[in-house]
C-alpha cells in the first residue's frame, strides 16, 4: 500500500476531464507509430546511425512513447475527475466545425470567394445561434470586409470562382481577379 | 530601409492591428501571425517581417486593457497584469491602471530593444563561432528547456515536442530520398507543413474552442482621464521597471521560458522589494509594472537567438523562422555578416512600433474597449474564415485544410485539457534544425567527444547537463517537502 501511495505522490498532477482518454489515445497513437518503423523508414547500409533516415523518427517516436506512457501513468494515478464522456462528446461536436471549414474551402473553387464567404459567413453566424438581423448583416459585411483585405488589396493567392465563368468577358476578368 | 512607404504603411497596420488584436481576448498575437504568415509571402522581407514584428511587438499593450478593465487578459501573458490591474479598476482607477499599463509595457519594449541593439556588436562576433555542433547543442537545449519549461506537465510537453520532431520528420528525406512515414499517400511526401500546423493549432483551434463554448459579451466600461498620467507615475517606480525589463530581456533569450518566467520572477521581486508587498494582487501599481514591463522586454529579446543562431525561443519567433526562410533569408551566424541592413531595419522598425502604440493607445483606449464587446462565437466565425486565407493561400490545396483542420481538433483538444501547443511547433522547428545540423556535424566527428570539443560546444553541452541535473534536484526536494499540486493554468487566459 505505501508503494502505491508513493507512486501517486510521484506522478499525481492537477487536470481536467477527459485527461485519461486522451493519455491513452496518445499512447497508443505513439506505440502503433513506433511499431511502423521498420516499414515506414529504411535503414541504409554502411551509413552512420546518426546519419541513417531511420535515427530521427526513431528516437522521436521511442521518446514520445515515453512521455506518453507516463502521462498516462500520471493520469491514471490522478484524482479522478467527473464530466469525462461530456468532455469527450465537446471534443467530437468539434469535428462538425471542421467539416465547416472543409466544406468552405470546398467550394470557393466553384462558387467564387466572395459569394462563398458572404454565404458561410451567414450561415455559420446563423447555426451557432444568432437569429438577429444585424449580427447577420455584421457577419456578412465582415466577409466582404476579409475578402477586400486579402484578396484585392493584398491579392493573396486564392482562386477565382468556377462561377464567374458564365458573366460578360470584362466584368469576368474584374471578379476573377479582385473577388 | 524604414523610409519606404510600404514598410512604414506594414509597421503601421501591424501595430495598430497588434493593439486590436491584443485587446479583443479570445484572439492573441498567435492566431493573428498565423493567419497572416501567407500573406506575407507576396511581400517584400522587410514589409512582411515588420509587419508581424507589429503585431508581436504591440499586441502585449492591448492585451493589458481587458486585464485591467474586466480581469481577462487579452494575452496569455496578461495574466498576473489583471491580478493587479482589476483590482484597481474595482475602486475607480482604471484609468490609473491602464495608462501604468501602457506606460511601463513602453518602458519594457524601449529597455528590450535597447539590449537588442547594445549586444549586436557581441553578437556578430560570437554568433560566427557557432558551427554545426554548436548549433545542433543549442537546439537540443531548446528543446529540453521548452520541456522542463511546462512545469507540472512536463510528461505532456515532452510527448507533445516529440510528436513535433516526428512530424518534421515525415516525407521525402533530402539527403537519402528515402519516404518516412508517407503510408503510401502522395501528399504526405513533401512533408507536413510548418504552416499549416500552425494555423491549425493557433488559429482553427482557436475558433473550434469558441465556436463550441458558450457565447459570452464581455461588458467593458469606458474609462476616463488622462492616459499620460502613467508616465509621471512610473517615474517614481524605475527600479522596479527596470528590473523587470531586464528580467524580460535574460529570460526571452532563453528558448522555452520567455514571458511567464519573467512576469513570475519579475512580480515576484518586485513583491519582495516593496514597502507594501500585502498590496501585491489587490491593485499595487508595483505589480502591474512588474508584469508589463517584463512582458514587453520580451520580443526584442527573443530576436536575439532567432537572428544569431536561427533558433527560436518560442512559437511566435518559430512563426517569422519560415518567413525568413520563405524570402530566402537565414537567420544565424551569417546574417550579421550577409543582411546587416535587415538586421538594423528591424530594430528601429521595434523602436517606431513601440513610439506608434503608444501614442495610438493615448487616444483610442475607449475605442478599444468597444472592441473587446465582440461575442465570443461571432468571433470564432470571423476566425474560421480568416483561417481559411492562411491555410489555402499557401497551396490551393484542400488537403491542407483537410490537414489543419485535423490540428486544429487537436489543438482544441490540447486547450480544452489545458495542455501547452507550442512544444509541438518548437519540436517542429528545432527537431529539424537537429537533424540538418548533427547530419552536417558528422563528417567532422571521429568520436563523440569531437562534438564537445570547442568551448561554445562544451559551454553547451554542460549548460545541459546543469539544467538536467537543476531539474532532477528540484523534482527531489519538491518530492521530500511533499509540495502540494499547483494548478499550472497559464494557457487558460488565452480560452475566455
Amino acid at each position: 500500500m505505501s508503494h502505491v501511495k508513493t507512486l501517486q505522490s510521484l506522478f499525481k498532477r492537477y487536470r481536467r476531464p477527459g485527461d485519461i482518454v486522451f493519455a491513452w489515445i496518445a499512447l497508443i497513437v505513439s506505440v502503433f507509430l513506433l511499431l511502423q518503423l521498420a516499414d515506414q523508414t529504411v535503414w541504409k547500409n554502411g551509413g552512420k546511425l546518426f546519419a541513417q533516415p531511420r535515427f530521427w523518427p526513431a528516437v522521436s517516436l521511442a521518446c514520445m512513447v515515453f512521455f506518453a506512457a507516463f502521462h498516462l501513468l500520471g493520469s491514471a494515478l490522478s484524482e479522478r475527475i467527473p464530466g469525462r464522456w461530456r468532455e469527450v462528446w465537446l471534443w467530437i461536436t468539434s469535428l462538425e466545425y471542421a467539416g465547416w471549414f472543409i466544406a468552405y474551402a470546398a467550394v470557393v473553387p466553384y462558387g467564387g470567394y466572395l459569394l462563398t464567404t458572404v454565404v458561410f459567413a451567414i450561415a455559420l453566424t446563423r447555426r451557432v445561434g444568432y437569429r438577429r438581423a444585424s449580427t447577420l448583416i455584421a457577419a456578412a459585411a465582415a466577409a466582404v470586409v476579409i475578402v477586400l483585405l486579402f484578396k484585392t488589396l493584398l491579392k493573396v493567392n486564392l482562386p477565382g470562382g468556377l462561377i464567374y465563368e458564365a458573366l460578360p468577358g470584362g466584368l469576368r476578368q474584374f471578379m476573377l481577379t479582385y473577388f | 530601409m524604414l523610409a519606404r512607404w510600404d514598410v512604414m504603411l506594414a509597421l503601421f497596420v501591424g501595430s495598430i492591428g497588434g493593439v486590436i488584436i491584443g485587446a479583443i481576448p479570445g484572439v492573441g498575437p498567435a492566431v493573428a501571425i498565423a493567419i497572416l504568415l501567407p500573406a506575407t509571402f507576396s511581400l517584400d522581407p522587410i514589409v512582411g517581417l515588420t509587419m508581424l514584428l507589429g503585431i508581436y511587438g504591440s499586441s502585449m499593450y492591448g492585451g493589458a486593457i481587458p486585464a485591467v478593465l474586466i480581469n481577462t487578459p487579452g494575452t496569455a501573458v496578461n495574466a498576473l497584469t489583471s491580478y493587479d490591474g482589476y483590482p484597481m479598476t474595482k475602486r475607480g482607477e482604471a484609468h490609473r491602471a491602464v495608462s501604468l499599463a501602457y506606460s511601463a509595457s513602453f518602458w519594457g519594449g524601449i529597455f528590450g530593444i535597447g539590449c537588442l541593439i547594445l549586444l549586436s556588436p557581441v553578437l556578430a562576433i560570437i554568433a560566427p563561432m557557432f558551427g554545426s555542433r554548436e548549433i545542433f547543442l543549442a537546439a537540443l537545449l531548446g528543446i529540453i528547456l521548452v520541456i522542463l519549461a511546462h512545469r507540472g506537465q512536463i510528461f505532456a510537453a515532452g510527448m507533445l515536442a516529440m510528436f513535433g520532431i516526428f512530424l518534421q520528420t515525415v516525407g521525402l528525406d533530402a539527403v537519402t530520398y528515402t519516404q518516412r512515414y508517407t503510408f503510401g499517400f502522395s501528399f504526405l511526401s513533401s512533408g507536413v507543413n510548418l504552416i499549416v500546423v500552425v494555423l491549425g493549432l493557433f488559429a482553427l483551434s482557436q475558433a473550434f474552442f469558441l465556436l463550441t463554448a458558450p457565447d459570452n459579451s464581455p461588458d467593458a466600461k469606458p474609462v476616463s482621464g488622462k492616459m499620460t498620467a502613467g508616465i509621471k507615475e512610473l517615474m517614481k517606480h524605475k527600479r522596479v521597471a527596470t528590473v523587470a525589463s531586464g528580467f524580460g530581456v535574460i529570460l526571452g533569450m532563453i528558448p522555452g521560458t520567455g514571458e511567464f518566467t519573467a512576469q513570475f520572477m519579475s512580480y515576484t521581486y518586485a513583491q519582495k522589494t516593496s514597502k507594501t508587498p500585502d498590496d501585491f494582487g489587490k491593485g499595487s501599481p508595483e505589480g502591474l509594472i512588474a508584469s508589463e514591463a517584463a512582458n514587453n522586454a520580451v520580443p526584442a529579446a527573443a530576436m536575439i537567438p532567432l537572428l544569431a543562431l536561427g533558433i527560436p525561443g518560442e512559437a511566435l519567433t518559430a512563426m517569422m523562422l519560415s518567413v525568413f526562410y520563405v524570402h530566402n533569408v537565414i537567420p544565424g551566424p551569417q546574417l550579421f555578416q550577409n543582411n546587416i541592413d535587415l538586421v538594423y531595419g528591424l530594430y528601429f522598425a521595434l523602436i517606431a512600433l513601440n513610439v506608434i502604440v503608444m501614442v495610438f493607445l493615448l487616444f483610442s483606449t475607449n475605442l478599444l474597449t468597444k472592441i473587446i464587446r465582440i461575442p465570443t462565437r461571432f468571433l470564432g466565425v470571423l476566425i474560421l474564415l480568416l483561417s481559411f486565407v492562411g491555410v489555402y493561400s499557401l497551396r490551393n490545396s484542400l488537403t491542407d485544410c483537410m490537414i489543419a483542420a485535423g490540428f486544429g481538433v487537436l489543438g482544441l483538444i490540447l486547450k480544452r485539457l489545458n495542455l501547452p501547443i507550442v512544444p509541438i511547433i518548437l519540436g517542429m522547428v528545432l527537431g529539424g534544425i537537429m537533424e540538418v545540423k548533427l547530419r552536417s556535424a558528422l563528417p567532422r566527428l571521429k568520436t563523440p567527444f569531437d562534438m564537445i570539443d570547442r568551448p561554445i560546444s562544451f559551454i553547451l553541452f554542460v549548460m545541459i547537463l546543469l539544467v538536467l541535473a537543476l531539474h532532477v534536484r528540484t523534482l527531489i526536494k519538491e518530492w521530500r517537502a511533499h509540495q502540494p499540486e499547483e494548478d499550472h493554468d497559464m494557457h487558460d487566459s488565452q480560452l475566455r
